[in-house]
């Protein structure tokens, strides 16, 4: 259905930890790799060994800069680099699925995922207008609208042992930074997760209502703040006579 | 926003063809039998036209039809319905004039409202995109309708129209831009929020691209067009869509002077629908760096 | 409000029609792989979930294979040059025609002059079988990569503790409260630290990330350190000073399992000055705090004594430690001493000691779990100094880097860090001093074996690789005085010595899986020259080149014969425990690669290539009694050769007197079988008692010793003073009949120190530090390895090209902005490249991304490629000599204590300039024997 379901029964989604993501694309490939040989048409690459090799890719990892302000604690904040995966958020509002004209965009009302199907799709690419994150890219060989489905293949296979039934991204991340889960359920370990980091909506003001959540940063650089807890350690010798002196003594306590 | 020409001339013609529509429906020029017939030519060939541009747009134009079924909720859909509803009422109306000589007024004044309606439609796919806060705004519908009013009252031979409504058209459009420039500061979506990060307000900038390579989105989203080249064209825009046009009519009438009024107009209405593209500020260029957050 | 019916949706369509379970190549990490089969084709591969190394996980890299095994730049069948080197013109020929050629050249060099083989593989994971070929053939000349990689850290791990990171060890990922990695961007060991990570984050541990450049692992890390290049073992010896000045050292770890207490020789004039006392077994002695009497350091019962001293025929013998609190309470290691060098502030410094002290000292970890060690003590606990620490190239490959590396274990074990809950942790066949390391052997003779293995850990100079005239014995010049410790070989003097003549000429330059002619080599417009230059005759100066690879990399074009390789996924392979298998801190694993596919292009595994060259040449481990083909193929080698009695190349599944065994044992024909049916993997665990301490923990030495890693118990001291190291300066300063040349002299007193030191680099006394100014580095991006991401479809659009990343001061200093192109200039060379701003940055260092540009015509990319036009290598500015400095030799660019190619010394200065139409320099493009790959791909392989 085109118009948005009132409500979905659970709110499947993923909450992506921007403390942990150390950016090594592992999740981009692994999610090429599924998506080619699985859910609808391959995601194609043009120009793959040419001069402008491009392609359909359902979730992009960027990076960004961030120089914290300088505060009296810390006059000359070190900048700090944060790795930002990217894929379609499975909004509760999204905008994508109410612009498409042929009903090919919808949002399924059992888990919330937001699906394309492409045997409707006319690619006219009106979605991807709509949709802020960036999530949604037109194969450039098939013509249709291709995005994350959150493998919904996989997360109900009864063909994976019950262990593999997540996303592939998921399942290869090796920094443990991409969790899925039903973000409906308070009691999930997703939804405990958002709770105790602060998750966070990408583009709040842009009221789509994301269900993937965003765990911030924790604080870094705590050694350069001057009032830090540690304290500077107690000297036992000042010179090489003054230490072999402490350790005879420090032996005889051993 | 990609300024595809197929877009622009999809959005330039059918909007003075529907345009032209509107004013046959009310019976300005009243005509009848083959100038009639020349008249809707003219008008069917660019709302028409339009429309298979747009049609040669999609990725897969063979399933086109499915785009009538979600009128409920996609303006896109109720495009296609008020586009199809349009010409086939003022074909009728049209054959009315052509073969029978016959005036059905309720059916001139229906084609005519589902001609603005048309249009409104089509302004109203932009106008909903929360993403693109320059078109975010009753005036991109407001302009869009006086575009098509002030350009269908030119070819419909409608001098006085004319020359109320083009003014009001560059009022309009002058209005959008200089609101346009401003849309997306306002609009409170920044690379801070996209990201959430440089909370207390600490300076967040894009580093590294997901990829080196390009992709759909930045080539259908991340267009960057110089601010000289911009203000050119909206000068170019100005002066040929509005300000050639009005004087000429005030010229005393010829038709030389009105064929060139109206190839005037529609080079600035197509540079000024470029610019309608090539200006608009995606949200999703913010993750890609590519916006003064 | 259904207006339009959600379709019908099969959630549980099938997933391929079978599993293949095989081990990954897309980098050196070995993680196990599932391959997904459909139709007999790859359709998809995942992280096998059992694996020891990756459970489950993969990276971008692993998770791209299917774009790496049918990349369309695969060469397809043996090639022949036709064309001039370099040119890319080769004519397809049959593998029997390429077997008699490689026969022809070498057969008559076995029989004459064994040397005239050079014989050197790249990112080779069959070293223990290409060694022994080589050892077969009798060259003298064979090393794998190591020596341009990260030797560094491995020999000074061996000789300071018996190993060092990553395949040799790693952090107790689950007990570690606090981790210190330095210099680390992707190199080595990319899964499990990605993995180990999150277990840090999940228990809230806290990261110190040691590094000029803030991404990735440092990224993510809770305290950023971003020093200054080439200064580390300034920074560690300023942590070590302010540990030792403040007593938070481990002193009972250090007396029991350290020669920290064992008694040097303190008499300047003695030949045996800074040597150890021995008893009459050469065992090193120390003074039993018991009984005041000396001992031998292993004596059940001995207490060793740190502090007392012996004096014996007028002699002073004093225990390592009081050698260290002079060295290192020395206030040229004070923060305040070392801040602006190495771009630290004091207090940082400071801190970070205090908190390396306050965990591993106050939150101390005590497991009741009972261990005996090695002088017969019982102890019912073990205690663990929850520090742990992990470095790779980012600190070994600098000409400081040995010693750098010796200063980080230093530190780990004055924490009492290493081998105990907490700390890092050894993975078998490690821990292994010295001692049970072979040393190296050279001596070739016409139509024998070598006399021994290649390679190995010299323990004075009686062990270099020299003839009788005191020249070097190998063409690379390892183990000689300009490099004594240098363990893993210097492939990257191959080729420039080769070219010299010097030490010798050599005939045949045969080489594997290396990319010499492009970014594995320093200099590389001058490699390129050295392959092609030709004598007074016309002829090749090399004169013949074989080279075998699976993909056409620059390197082909620079070779009269390739021998095609399969991809990974075509061939078998083991991950040896003679080599460097995959085994984990509890555990000792190998694994296996097969043919998860068969080939469908003319190309061999390269080892089965090797087994039936062997065969044609006649080498004894390659014939059997009749003098036929002693193995089939590779496979055959893995199932059935024996190293000794018992012990083969893979562990699991061998077989006993009562049937199948592991460990040691016959022989097993389905030994494969039993691999891929558990999933291409073995594991045996170690004892729950025996899984820390391992030196000195007699459960372990007696589980390995049973499990076939050593013939007996092997206990040892960790060695803070190197004696071997102290035997080669003893030369230098005059004494035995081996002696150094009189211009190597200073440099083996100041470098081969017993005790870690710090130097600058050696580039800064060489290049202009004023002319010079800034640091250049390269890292690895995490989504390629080395030059073979280029050719993977999905990989090259991730990384197609990369600027030069600048900090912020050059960045305004210069006036660059987006989009600009700078010339970079160093002693050698210059490019010109386009650069970017990074703020989070050394401020005196730029860096770019390793490998990615590429040689038009290479990699079955067109010659238009953006790796070709904007991706650049820094290897154009780095030589691999330094510059004169009038004293009218050029010096090796390398560490000169084990030869490692000191990548990251280098300086350059920048400049702005317009943008040129492509990076500079641009060579020639060559041709692709194997075309280009197609315009499109829309890759599915089922329906």
């Amino acid at each position: 259905m085109t118009t948005l379901p009132a409500q979905t029964d659970r709110k499947l989604g993923l909450v992506i930890d921007l403390d942990t993501c150390v950016g090594c694309h592992a999740c981009v490939v692994a999610c090429k790799g599924w998506n080619t040989e699985n859910y609808g048409a391959p995601l194609s690459d043009q120009d793959p060994y040419g001069d402008d090799p491009r392609g359909t890719f359902l979730n992009r990892v960027h990076s960004y800069e961030v120089q914290p302000l300088a505060t009296s604690d810390m006059p000359h904040p070190a900048a700090q680099l944060v790795h930002f995966p990217k894929s379609c958020l499975h909004c509760e509002d999204a905008p994508c699925v109410t612009v498409c004209p042929t009903g090919a965009s919808y949002k399924r009302v059992e888990d919330g995922i937001v699906l394309v199907n492409e045997a409707d799709c006319i690619g006219c690419g009106l979605c991807a207008w709509a949709c802020p994150y960036g999530a949604r890219e037109m194969d450039e060989a098939e013509g249709v609208m291709k995005k994350c489905t959150l493998c919904v293949d996989r997360i109900y296979n009864d063909n994976l042992p019950e262990v593999d039934r997540t996303p592939a991204c998921v399942r290869t991340c090796p920094a443990g930074a991409r969790h899925f889960g039903d973000l409906g359920d308070p009691d999930s370990d997703v939804s405990r997760l958002v709770a105790e980091r602060g998750g966070m909506d990408l583009m709040p003001e842009q009221g789509t209502k994301p269900v993937n959540q965003y765990l911030p940063p924790r604080m870094r650089d705590e050694m350069d703040q001057v009032d830090v807890l540690a304290p500077f350690l107690d000297p036992v010798a000042e010179d090489a006579g003054g230490f072999i002196g402490w350790l005879d003594k420090a032996l005889e306590r051993i | 926003m990609n300024p595809a020409p197929s877009v622009i001339v999809f959005t330039t013609l059918s909007g003075l063809g529907f345009g032209l529509l509107f004013w046959l429906g009310l019976g300005l020029p009243s005509v009848t039998g083959w100038s009639a017939f020349a008249f809707f030519t003219i008008a069917y060939l660019l709302a028409v036209g339009g429309l298979i541009a747009s049609v040669f747009h999609l990725g897969h134009p063979e399933r086109a039809l499915k785009a009538f079924t979600q009128w409920r909720s996609s303006w896109l859909s109720r495009e296609g319905w008020t586009s199809v509803a349009t010409l086939l009422v003022m074909a009728l109306y049209g054959a009315g004039l052509v073969f029978f000589d016959a005036r059905w007024w309720p059916l001139g004044w229906l084609g005519a409202a589902l001609a603005l309606g048309t249009v409104y439609t089509t302004s109203m796919i932009y106008t909903q995109m929360r993403t693109v806060p320059r078109w975010r705004t009753p005036l991109t519908p407001a302009l869009y309708l006086a575009l098509a009013l002030a350009g269908g009252a030119l070819l419909a031979g409608q001098v006085v129209w004319a020359l109320i409504l083009l003014p009001v058209a560059a009022v309009l459009q002058a209005l959008w831009w200089v609101r346009g420039d401003g849309a997306l500061a306002a609009s409170g979506t920044t690379l801070a929020s996209a990201t959430g990060l440089g909370p207390g307000g600490g300076a967040v900038r894009a580093f590294e691209p997901p990829h080196t390579g390009t992709n759909y989105l930045l080539r259908e989203f991340v267009y960057v067009v110089g601010r000289k080249h911009a203000l050119k064209l909206r000068m170019i825009a100005l002066a040929l869509g509005y300000a050639l046009p009005v004087l000429l009519l005030l010229l005393p009438f010829s038709h030389v002077a009105a064929a060139i009024a109206v190839v005037s107009h529609l080079a600035g209405i197509a540079a000024s629908r470029w610019l309608f593209f090539a200006e608009a500020e995606h949200v999703v260029g913010l993750y890609y760096g590519k916006r003064a957050a | 409000m259904t207006h339009h019916r959600q379709p019908e949706l099969d959630t549980s369509p099938p997933v391929s029609d079978e599993i293949r379970r095989t081990t990954c190549y897309m980098c050196a990490c070995r993680c196990g792989i599932n391959v997904h089969m459909k139709d007999g084709k790859v359709a998809y591969i995942e992280g096998n979930r059992d694996h020891p190394v990756n459970r489950g996980v993969l990276c971008a890299k692993g998770s791209a294979g299917i774009m790496q095994h049918n990349a369309p730049s695969r060469l397809r069948a043996p090639l022949k040059r036709v064309g001039p080197r370099g040119s890319g013109e080769f004519e397809e020929i049959t593998w029997d025609e390429a077997l008699d050629i490689a026969t022809d050249w070498l057969a008559p060099l076995r029989e004459t002059a064994p040397e005239k083989l050079a014989f050197f593989t790249g990112r080779d994971q069959s070293q223990s079988f290409t060694s022994y070929w080589a050892q077969n053939f009798g060259t003298p000349n064979y090393a794998a990569h190591g020596g341009f990689c990260s030797v560094n850290m491995a020999a000074a791990g061996i000789y300071t503790m018996g190993g060092a990171f990553w395949e040799f060890g790693s952090p107790d990922w689950e007990r570690t409260k606090l981790f210190m990695l330095f210099g680390v961007a992707e190199d080595h060991d990319s899964n499990p630290i990605k993995m180990g990570l999150a277990r840090l984050k999940e228990r809230g541990a806290r990261v110190i990330g040691v590094n000029p450049i803030r991404s990735g692992y440092n990224a993510v890390a809770d305290d950023w350190v971003g020093i200054t290049p080439g200064t580390d073992g300034l920074f560690i010896l300023s942590l070590v000073h302010e540990l030792m000045k403040a007593g938070k050292i481990d002193l009972d770890y250090l007396a029991r399992y350290t020669n920290a207490p064992v008694l040097v020789n303190g008499d300047a004039k003695s030949p045996e000055h800074g040597l150890f006392l021995r008893d009459d077994d050469g065992k090193p002695l120390v003074i039993d705090r018991a009984t005041g009497k000396l001992a031998a350091f292993d004596k059940p019962g001995v207490r060793p004594d740190l502090h007392a001293t012996h004096r014996a025929a007028g002699i002073t013998h004093r225990p390592v430690m009081h050698l260290l609190a002079e060295r290192y309470l020395d206030p040229k290691y004070a923060p305040e001493a070392v801040a602006e060098r190495c771009g630290i502030c004091a207090d940082k410094i400071r801190r970070i000691a205090g908190e390396l002290a306050r965990v591993a000292f106050d939150e101390a970890i005590t497991l009741d779990i009972e261990w005996t060690d090695f002088r017969g003590e019982l102890h019912q606990t073990m205690t663990g100094r929850p520090v742990s620490f992990h470095a790779m190239r980012g600190i070994s490959a600098h000409s400081n880097g040995f010693q750098t590396c010796r200063a980080l274990h230093l530190l780990q074990i004055l924490l009492g860090s290493v081998e105990v809950p907490g700390g890092m942790r050894f993975k078998p066949p490690y821990p292994k001093p010295v001692s049970i390391h072979p040393a190296p052997h050279c001596k070739a003779t016409p139509g024998q074996p070598l006399d021994g293995p290649h390679l190995g850990y010299p323990r004075g100079p009686d062990d270099l690789a020299l003839l009788e005239d005191g020249s070097p014995a190998r063409i690379d010049k390892a183990f000689t005085w300009d490099n004594p410790m240098s363990a893993h070989g210097m492939m990257h003097m191959v080729i420039s010595n080769a070219h010299a003549g010097d030490p010798y000429r050599i005939d045949t330059l045969f080489m594997y899986m290396a990319n010499m002619a492009w970014n594995s080599s320093m200099n590389t417009r001058g490699t390129l020259e050295m392959l092609t230059d030709t004598d007074e005759n016309g002829d090749y100066v090399i004169p013949r080149i074989i080279y075998s690879d699976s993909y056409s990399s620059e390197m082909v074009a620079y070779a009269d014969l390739i021998l095609p390789d399969t991809t990974y996924l075509e061939r078998h392979d083991c991950i040896s425990l003679l080599d460097r298998p995959i085994s984990e801190a509890d555990a000792a694993a190998d694994a296996i690669r097969w043919p998860v596919v068969e080939p469908d292009r003319d190309v061999r595994c390269f080892q089965s290539v090797l087994c039936e060259l062997g065969a044609r040449l006649k080498l004894p481990g390659f014939t059997d009694g009749e003098g036929g083909q002693k193995y089939a193929d590779y496979a055959d080698y893995i199932t059935n050769h024996e190293r000794k009695p018992g012990i083969g190349p893979l562990a699991g599944w061998r077989m006993g007197e009562n049937g199948l065994t592991h460990g040691r044992g016959a022989p097993n024909e389905a030994q494969l079988d039993a691999y891929i049916k558990n999933g291409g993997f073995f594991s045996a665990h170690i004892p729950e008692a025996a899984q820390y301490m391992k030196p000195w923990n007699m459960g372990y030495q007696e589980w390995a010793v049973g499990i076939g890693l050593f013939d007996a118990p092997q206990p040892y001291i960790f060695e803070l003073y190197v004696e071997p190291m102290r035997r080669f300066q003893l030369a230098a300063e005059g004494h035995g009949e081996r002696q150094p040349p009189d211009r190597l002299r200073e440099q083996i007193k100041t470098t081969l120190d017993p005790l870690p030191i710090w130097y600058p680099a050696l580039e800064d006394g060489h290049a202009d530090p004023e002319e010079y100014p800034v640091h250049a580095l390269t890292q690895r991006p995490m989504a390629m390895y080395h030059s073979w991401g280029s050719q993977n479809a999905w990989l090259r659009q991730i990384h197609g090209h990369n600027p030069l990343y600048l900090p912020t001061k050059l960045w305004t200093a210069h006036g660059f902005a987006d989009g600009d192109w700078a010339r970079v200039t160093s002693h050698h060379g210059e490019i010109t490249v386009p650069v970017a701003h990074m703020a989070a940055l050394n401020e005196n260092t730029v860096w770019t991304w390793n490998a990615i540009g590429k040689r038009k015509g290479a990699w079955a990319l067109e010659s238009d490629a953006p790796e070709a036009t904007k991706g650049f290598l820094l290897n154009h500015l780095i030589h691999e000599l330094l510059p004169e400095r009038g004293d009218g030799m050029r010096w090796a660019n390398s560490d000169p204590v084990t030869g490692q190619a000191a990548w990251f010394d280098l300086r350059v200065k920048i400049e702005k300039v317009a943008a040129p139409e492509e990076a500079q320099p641009v060579l020639p493009a060559i041709e692709s024997p194997v075309g280009t790959g197609p315009d499109e791909l829309t890759w599915k392989v089922g329906e």
